[in-house]
């Protein structure tokens, strides 16, 4: 068992240390997170002062909404794995294929470090600044803090499956600029990170509890913040793992179906 | 059983046309036109264990294509390929374990990793017992002298430390055949015959079965015994470099620079091909003329800087073979 997850663990760790190493990076991200978190909160506020209506969600609860979202951004499936978009472009991606290993996984693996090390870096201090001077409250209670970390597992399997997906499609597209114009900002809108999604109308809802895109943000800090019940928590994490499953099995299939057709880029 | 199997494959690319200009981009939105490029037409060959091959041909002959389908990379139209019994593209893991290929002009370590840290990374993504993985590591180090690279970073090697390092790390895993495709492209003198050194040493002293591609004919007589060339697709020759030679041209190339520009050299051995500044090219037949007789007529009768002997580039070799077989 240990020897046969040890290619893709080997990967995943390396790839961590990585992205680690860009600090840089990581600073932008922060601060530019930190001035879109103000601006987004703002505007609800805004938003909350000019309307009487009820509205599906407390201020406070939006503004915690907000800042878990700035704090994970990184998690969002909105481009394909940079280190295989250029393997796809220099064609180095020969020879992900002369290794023993299987190619989903393998990928699978190096794009959970893509997703997770950023936001690995970014979301604690993000996290403890919010909580500490933006407005951002605590977990509603201890169950509702270890179903959060149970779902944002959830998340990040989920997000990483689409990022794989996303990734598959440069074997036919090559550059991936066309794919990340168009999906980023649906995804962007469909996971809540414009608007809260309890805020969409009725209609909508019943739209946004079948994809998937539900899982990756919003149900888990709703969890979070009580504002899906803890009685709740299973048909959550239920509905990630179904998704989850689909999405790694539909990535598998397209992989699979890329390599037979597979044009190595330059001689 | 022979060791690697290659019996007339073939293997179609679909490449989408493009008309020039913008309207050309535009009419390649609405409909795109397909040009069916035939880069293996019916290629067969046998390796022995224990061969070292050169595969040589042009650009876009199709020697990195039959080195993809060996490894698995690529799937064939048609035709049968085993390595040890095991058809690639159909038992990819199991074949990728066994083989080890070396791109030249790409390179298999991490970018922004020292180099050791990709040694241990392709340790665990093999699953070598480190046992063996130290083993392997340091008898490669010893070979190509890589301690003193262990902690640099892959991006600022030079491209000769780059190339050993990634045959070595294509042979951690002692595999039983190597692909190398293009291994000497751009290195300098030393470091190419640092890796033929090396190439030799590994096929001599550990049997590995080696596969080489290359442009440059000084690899191929440093190292091949046996000698394919590949053109459109197709195997035009399979034979010793000697054989190959004499059956497609005899013929050498003397080049001499002369003391004194205005001098024009004859000799009744020699034709003359042509000239700039003061370096003439000369063709003999070494046959007719031992080539040592000739150099030392030669030296005798001119004043000469400086003189040498070379064969008739692959290139002509080839195109001579393309020749032969109505290709053009």
């Amino acid at each position: 068992m240990q020897s046969f997850v040890l290619p893709y663990t080997a990967v995943l760790s390396a790839r961590f240390r990585m992205i680690l190493q860009y600090r840089a990076a990581a600073i932008a991200g922060f601060v530019t997170q930190i001035g879109w978190g103000a601006i987004r909160v703002m505007a609800m506020e805004a938003f909350y002062r000019s309307t009487s209506a009820p509205q599906p969600m407390h201020l406070e609860d939006v503004v915690t909404y907000i800042w878990l979202g700035q704090a994970l951004l990184g998690l969002l499936p909105w481009n394909p794995d940079t280190e295989i978009r250029n393997m796809v472009r220099s064609g180095t991606v020969a020879y992900e294929l002369v290794r023993p290993v299987n190619l989903y996984t393998y990928w699978f693996s190096r794009s959970m470090a893509f997703r997770l090390a950023p936001t690995f870096m970014r979301s604690i201090p993000l996290a403890i600044l919010a909580l500490l001077f933006f407005g951002m409250q605590a977990p509603a209670s201890p169950e509702a803090l270890l179903f959060w970390l149970a779902a944002t597992v959830g998340a990040v399997l989920l997000s990483t499956a689409l990022t794989v997906i996303l990734s598959i499609t440069l074997m036919w597209t090559i550059s991936g600029e066309g794919v990340s114009f168009l999906v980023s900002p649906l995804i962007y809108f469909l996971a809540g990170m414009v608007i809260p999604l309890p805020l969409f109308p009725d209609w909508a809802q019943r739209v946004l509890d079948i994809l998937p895109f539900r899982g990756i943000c919003d149900a888990p800090f709703r969890l979070y913040m009580g504002h899906i019940p803890a009685t709740e928590a299973w048909a959550v994490l239920f509905h990630q793992l179904i998704w989850i499953v689909i999405l790694v099995a539909f990535g598998a299939w397209l992989l699979s179906k890329a390599t037979r057709r597979l044009v190595v880029q330059g001689g | 059983m022979p060791h690697i199997l290659v019996d007339n494959i073939v293997k179609t690319f679909r490449i989408a046309q493009r008309r020039p200009g913008l309207w050309g981009a535009l009419h390649g939105v609405v409909r795109r036109e397909y040009r069916a490029i035939r880069a293996l037409d019916r290629v067969s060959f046998e390796l022995d264990p224990g061969e070292l091959v050169g595969y040589i041909g042009p650009n876009g002959a199709g020697k990195s294509t039959t080195v993809k389908v060996l490894s698995g990379i690529l799937v064939p139209d048609s035709g049968r390929c085993e390595i040890d019994g095991r058809i690639p593209w159909r038992n990819r893991i199991a074949n990728a374990a066994n083989i080890g290929v070396v791109f030249g002009q790409r390179t298999q370590l991490w970018w922004d990793l020292p180099v050791i840290e990709s040694f241990d990374l392709l340790r665990d993504i093999y699953r070598i017992g480190s046992g063996d993985y130290e083993r392997a590591r340091d008898e490669l180090a010893a070979l190509m002298d890589l301690e003193p690279l262990y902690d640099v970073p892959v991006r600022q090697l030079s491209l000769g430390q780059r190339m050993r390092c990634d045959l070595a790390a294509a042979l951690l895993h002692a595999p039983s055949v190597l692909f190398l495709d293009e291994p000497t492209i751009g290195l300098d003198a030393v470091s190419k015959l640092a890796v033929r050194d090396f190439i030799k040493r590994l096929n001599r002293e550990r049997g590995v079965t080696v596969v080489l591609t290359t442009h440059d004919m000084d690899d191929i007589e440093a190292l091949c015994d046996r000698v394919m060339v590949i053109g459109h697709g197709k195997i035009l020759s399979d034979s010793t470099l000697d054989d190959l030679r004499a059956r497609v041209t005899r013929e050498r190339r003397l080049i001499i620079d002369l003391l004194d520009e205005g001098q024009a050299i004859e000799d009744p051995d020699v034709t003359f091909i042509s000239r700039s500044g003061n370096r003439v090219h000369l063709q003999f037949d070494p046959d007719r003329v031992p080539t040592a007789a000739l150099i030392s007529r030669i030296t005798a009768k001119y004043a000469i800087k400086d003189l040498f002997v070379e064969n008739p580039p692959i290139e002509e070799i080839i195109s001579r073979l393309y020749d032969e077989h109505e290709l053009r």
